[in-house]
C-alpha cells in the first residue's frame, strides 16, 4: 500500500494584512517623506511580487529623527520607570493582539515559514517587550548601582533575518532604561518594523522615543556616524560590524556588535540519536539556516558519524519546503537575491574544494529566491565552506575521534557565538561547554531562546549581551 | 512540530478511512457482558448505518473469557477478535497463570493477544525475566493443528505511563521486539498516563531501527485517550514522517480505542454531506 494521503497545502490567509502602497519614515510620532523623496521597494522573496515603496532616509532626515529622539529623551528618560513600564506592558499586549497580523507580514516580507513566525518570532517579541518592562522600575536591582541612568539617544542598525524579533531585542531594552531610539530596520524587511511603528502610536508612546528610518547601507551609516547618538547597537554582518567599529573610533559613543557565526554542533557517539538529528535540523534548517547562531558545522564523533548521517538523510528528506504561508512549509524562501547569490557562491566552492554534496530533491518554487536544503560531507577545516559563514540552509560535517579534538575544531573558528553539546553524559557535556570559545552553549537542544537568557558572542562575533539582565547594561551609564 | 501538520479534503477523507480501518475497538471493563460485546461486534461490522460504505475498524479487543462471544457474532467478517491476557492490566500473576491465560484466549479463536509485560521485574532491572516470559507467552500463542496451525498475533504492551522515561521506553521496545512481539503497545489504558505522541515517537523510532538492523519490521500501537479525529491525525501524521508508509496500514499499525471511531465517523459524515453532525446521528453500542 502506497501512502494514502499526501498533505494538501495549507495557507494562512493574507487577508489579515493590509500593506500600503508607500511607506513615510517615522519620526516624532508621525509619518513623513524622505527629505529628497528616495525610495527603495521591498519584494516578497517567495513570489517576487513587489509589497510597497519604502522611503529612503538621507542624512537630513537622520538628523530630523536624532533631533526627535533627542527633544523626547529629556521627558522619556525622566519618567518614572513604572511608567515607562505601562508602555512596554501595553506594546507587549498589543502585539500579541495582532500576533497573527505580524507573522503572516513577516513571512511575506521575509520568506520565513509561517510555522516559525507564528510559534517562535511573535511570541518572542511580546516575551522580550513583557520581559523588559518588568526591568523599567527595578533598575536599582539589576546591579548596575542604586540608580543607574540611561545612556540617551541609541542609534540601532538591525539585519533581515528576524526582523521584529531583532527590533524588540534593541527597543525593549533601551526604552526600558530611559533612552530614546531611532531604528533603521533592514532595507529588504521593514514591513513589521513600520506596523510596530503604528503599535506604538496605539499604545500613545511619546512622540520621538521611537523613531524608524528605512532605507540600506546609507541610512545606516548616516545614523551611526550622526554626531549626536550616543550608543550604537548594531546586529549583522561581521563586515558591517568591523566598519561601525572605525567609524566610530575615537567617539564618545558607545557600542554593542551582534555580528556573524559559524556554530559547531558536537555530537559524541553517547548522544540520543534521533534528538541528535533533530537538533541539527532545527540548528541549520530553522529559518533557512539565515541564523547568525545557525549550527553550520556539524562535528560528530567518527564512531557513529555512518548512523547519525543516515538518520539525518532520512530526517531532511521529511522537510518540505515551498511557500512560506502554507502552515506545512518546514523551510521557507531565501531573503534575498543578493543572499541567495552568495549561498550559490559558497557552495559551488565547497564543491570545487572536493567537498561531496548531498541536497533534499524536488522541484522549488520557479518564481522567488530558494535554496533546497544541504548538507556536504568530506570537510575540513581547510575548505571555505567551514570557515566562512554561509548563512544559508547548508550543512558542513566533519568527524572527530576524541572530545579534545571535537573542542579544537570547533574552536577554530575566526567566530564564536553559539555551539552545540549533544551527550547523555553531563560531566562530558560540562567539561565541553567550558572549553567553547562561544557566547551561548546549547546542551541536547539548539536554537532556543529566551528573554531572559544573555546573547552574544567572542571574538569575531562581536561584544556586548543583548536579553536578560546583561541585556540592561549596554543601554544604562554603569 | 509533527503535530502541526495540516491534512485538508481528499486527503482528510482517506485518512479518516485509514483511521477506522486502524481501530482495535476495544471494551475491557469489569462490568462488560456477553450482550456489551456483541453490541460492540454489530458496531464493528456497522460501523455507521447511514454510510455502507463506511469502513470496518480491524479488530475487536476484549478480555479472554469473552473471545468466544465476539468470535461468534463476528463470524468469518474479517474483522479480527484480540484478547488481552497475561493478567491483564497489572501483569501480577505467576507465569503458569499467565501463559494459561493466553491459552485459553487462543483455543477460543482469539487471532490477536495483548499481553502486558512484568514493569515490576522490569523497573527492577531483570531484563531476562520479561525477555523469557515474552518468548514463553509468545510459544503459547501457537494454535493447534486442529485449529488450524499458525500462531495468533502477539502484541506486547509495555505500559509506557509505568516505565515513565523514554530510555525505558526504549528498551522495553528492543526487549520486546528480539523476544518475538509481532507489535509493541504503549498501554492498557488503565492507569494514569496512556498513549502520548512523544512516546510513540520512541516507539515508532525503535521499529524502524529494528527493521534496518534485523529485516524484519514489527507494528505499533498506542491505546488508550486517543478519543477525537485531531488526535488520530497527529499519530498517523507521525507515522508517515517517521518511519513512512510502510506502516500506515492496519497490519502495521493500530489505535487502541473505543469513542474514537464514532467521532471519526461524525468527521465523516461531515466530509460527505457537508453538514456538522452530532452524537445522535452515529450509534452508541
Amino acid at each position: 500500500m502506497g501512502n494514502p494521503f499526501e498533505y494538501a497545502p495549507a495557507p494562512e490567509s493574507r487577508a489579515i494584512v493590509d500593506i500600503a502602497p508607500a511607506y513615510g519614515l517615522f519620526i516624532d510620532g508621525k509619518f513623513t517623506d524622505a527629505a529628497d523623496g528616495g525610495r527603495l521597494k521591498t519584494v516578497d522573496p517567495a513570489t517576487e511580487e513587489v509589497l510597497a515603496e519604502i522611503a529612503v532616509g538621507g542624512e537630513a532626515d537622520v538628523d530630523r529623527a536624532v533631533k526627535a529622539a533627542r527633544r523626547a529623551f529629556k521627558s522619556w528618560s525622566a519618567l518614572p520607570g513604572a511608567e515607562r513600564a505601562k508602555y512596554l506592558f501595553r506594546i507587549a499586549r498589543l502585539i500579541q493582539e495582532h500576533g497573527r497580523e505580524l507573522a503572516v507580514l513577516e513571512s511575506i516580507d521575509n520568506g520565513k515559514p509561517i510555522r516559525e513566525s507564528r510559534d517562535v518570532d511573535i511570541p518572542l517579541v511580546a516575551a522580550h517587550f513583557f520581559h523588559y518592562a518588568g526591568w523599567a522600575d527595578k533598575l536599582a536591582h539589576a546591579g548596575f548601582g542604586r540608580d543607574p541612568k540611561p545612556i540617551g539617544v541609541a542609534g540601532q542598525v538591525i539585519p533581515w533575518n528576524f526582523p521584529l524579533l531583532m527590533l524588540a531585542w534593541k527597543v525593549a531594552p533601551a526604552l526600558a532604561g530611559g533612552n530614546t531610539v531611532v531604528l533603521k530596520p533592514a532595507e529588504t524587511t521593514p514591513l513589521t518594523a513600520l506596523r510596530f511603528a503604528e503599535i506604538c502610536v496605539e499604545a500613545g508612546l511619546p512622540d520621538g522615543v521611537l523613531n524608524i528610518v528605512t532605507g540600506a547601507g546609507e541610512t545606516g551609516r548616516a545614523l551611526i556616524a550622526h554626531p549626536d547618538v550616543d550608543k550604537v547597537a548594531f546586529t549583522g554582518s561581521t563586515a558591517v560590524g568591523k566598519e561601525i567599529a572605525r567609524t566610530i573610533a575615537g567617539t564618545r559613543k558607545r557600542v554593542t556588535l551582534e555580528l556573524g557565526g559559524k556554530a559547531a554542533n558536537i555530537v559524541y557517539d553517547d548522544a540520543a540519536i534521533d534528538s541528535a538529528v533533530d537538533g541539527i535540523v532545527e540548528g541549520i534548517f530553522f529559518n533557512g539556516g539565515q541564523v547568525c547562531c545557525a549550527g553550520s558545522r556539524l562535528l560528530v564523533q567518527e564512531s557513529v558519524a555512518e548512523e547519525l548521517l543516515a538518520s539525518l538523510t532520512r530526517r531532511i528528506k521529511t522537510l518540505r519546503v515551498g511557500d512560506p504561508l502554507d502552515k506545512n512549509t518546514d523551510v521557507g524562501a531565501i531573503n534575498s537575491a543578493a543572499q541567495l547569490s552568495r549561498i550559490r557562491e559558497l557552495v559551488a566552492a565547497g564543491e570545487a574544494e572536493g567537498a561531496e554534496r548531498w541536497s533534499l530533491a524536488g522541484e522549488l518554487p520557479g518564481k522567488g529566491f530558494w535554496f533546497p536544503p544541504t548538507v556536504f560531507t568530506g570537510v575540513t577545516q581547510a575548505h571555505r565552506i567551514a570557515r566562512d559563514e554561509i548563512f544559508g540552509p547548508v550543512l558542513t560535517v566533519q568527524t572527530f575521534r576524541t572530545p579534545a579534538e571535537a573542542v579544537e575544531k570547533a574552536n577554530n573558528s575566526a567566530y564564536g557565538l553559539s555551539a552545540g553539546v549533544w551527550t547523555e553524559k553531563g560531566a562530558k557535556a560540562l567539561w565541553t561547554a567550558q572549553r567553547l570559545r562561544a557566547g551561548v552553549v546549547w546542551t541536547n537542544t539548539f536554537n532556543k531562546f529566551d528573554p531572559a537568557s544573555p546573547f552574544g558572542g567572542f571574538k569575531e562575533s562581536g561584544f556586548g549581551r543583548e536579553g536578560g539582565r546583561h541585556g540592561l547594561e549596554a543601554y544604562l551609564d554603569v | 512540530m509533527l503535530a502541526t501538520r495540516s491534512i485538508k479534503n481528499d486527503a482528510k477523507v482517506a485518512a479518516i478511512d485509514l483511521a477506522i480501518t486502524m481501530i482495535d475497538l476495544t471494551t475491557l471493563e469489569g462490568a462488560d457482558t456477553p450482550g456489551k460485546v456483541r453490541a460492540l461486534c454489530a458496531k464493528a461490522l456497522h460501523p455507521d448505518p447511514g454510510a455502507p460504505n463506511a469502513p470496518r475498524p480491524a479488530a475487536i479487543c476484549v478480555y479472554g473469557d469473552l473471545v468466544a462471544e465476539a468470535k461468534a457474532a463476528l463470524g468469518d467478517s474479517g474483522v479480527h477478535v484480540a484478547a488481552v491476557a497475561t493478567a491483564f492490566p497489572s501483569g501480577r500473576a505467576s507465569l503458569d497463570v499467565k501463559l494459561a491465560d493466553v491459552a485459553y484466549a487462543v483455543a477460543a479463536g482469539a487471532d490477536e493477544i495483548d499481553m502486558v509485560i512484568d514493569r515490576g521485574a522490569f523497573l527492577a532491572g531483570h531484563y531476562r525475566a520479561v525477555f523469557d516470559e515474552i518468548v514463553a507467552v509468545k510459544a503459547a500463542c501457537a494454535r493447534s493443528a486442529a485449529a488450524g496451525g499458525g500462531s495468533a498475533h502477539l502484541k506486547v504492551i509495555l505500559e509506557t505511563g509505568e516505565l515513565s522515561t523514554y530510555d525505558n521506553v526504549r528498551r522495553a521496545s528492543w526487549l520486546a521486539m528480539l523476544a518475538g512481539a509481532d507489535f509493541i503497545k504503549t498501554s492498557t489504558g488503565k492507569v494514569a498516563v496512556n498513549a502520548t505522541l512523544p512516546v510513540t515517537l520512541v516507539m515508532l523510532q525503535a521499529v524502524r531501527d529494528f527493521r534496518e538492523a534485523t529485516g524484519r519490521q514489527v507494528g505499533v500501537k498506542p491505546a488508550g485517550g486517543i478519543r477525537t479525529t485531531k488526535d488520530a491525525m497527529k499519530y498517523l501524521v507521525l507515522v508517515n514522517e517517521t518511519v513512512g508508509a510502510d506502516w500506515l496500514d492496519p497490519d502495521w499499525f493500530r489505535l487502541g480505542a473505543s469513542s474514537l471511531l464514532n467521532d471519526l465517523l461524525m468527521q465523516r459524515q461531515k466530509l460527505a454531506t457537508g453538514r456538522y453532525s452530532g452524537p445522535d446521528y452515529v450509534t452508541v453500542d
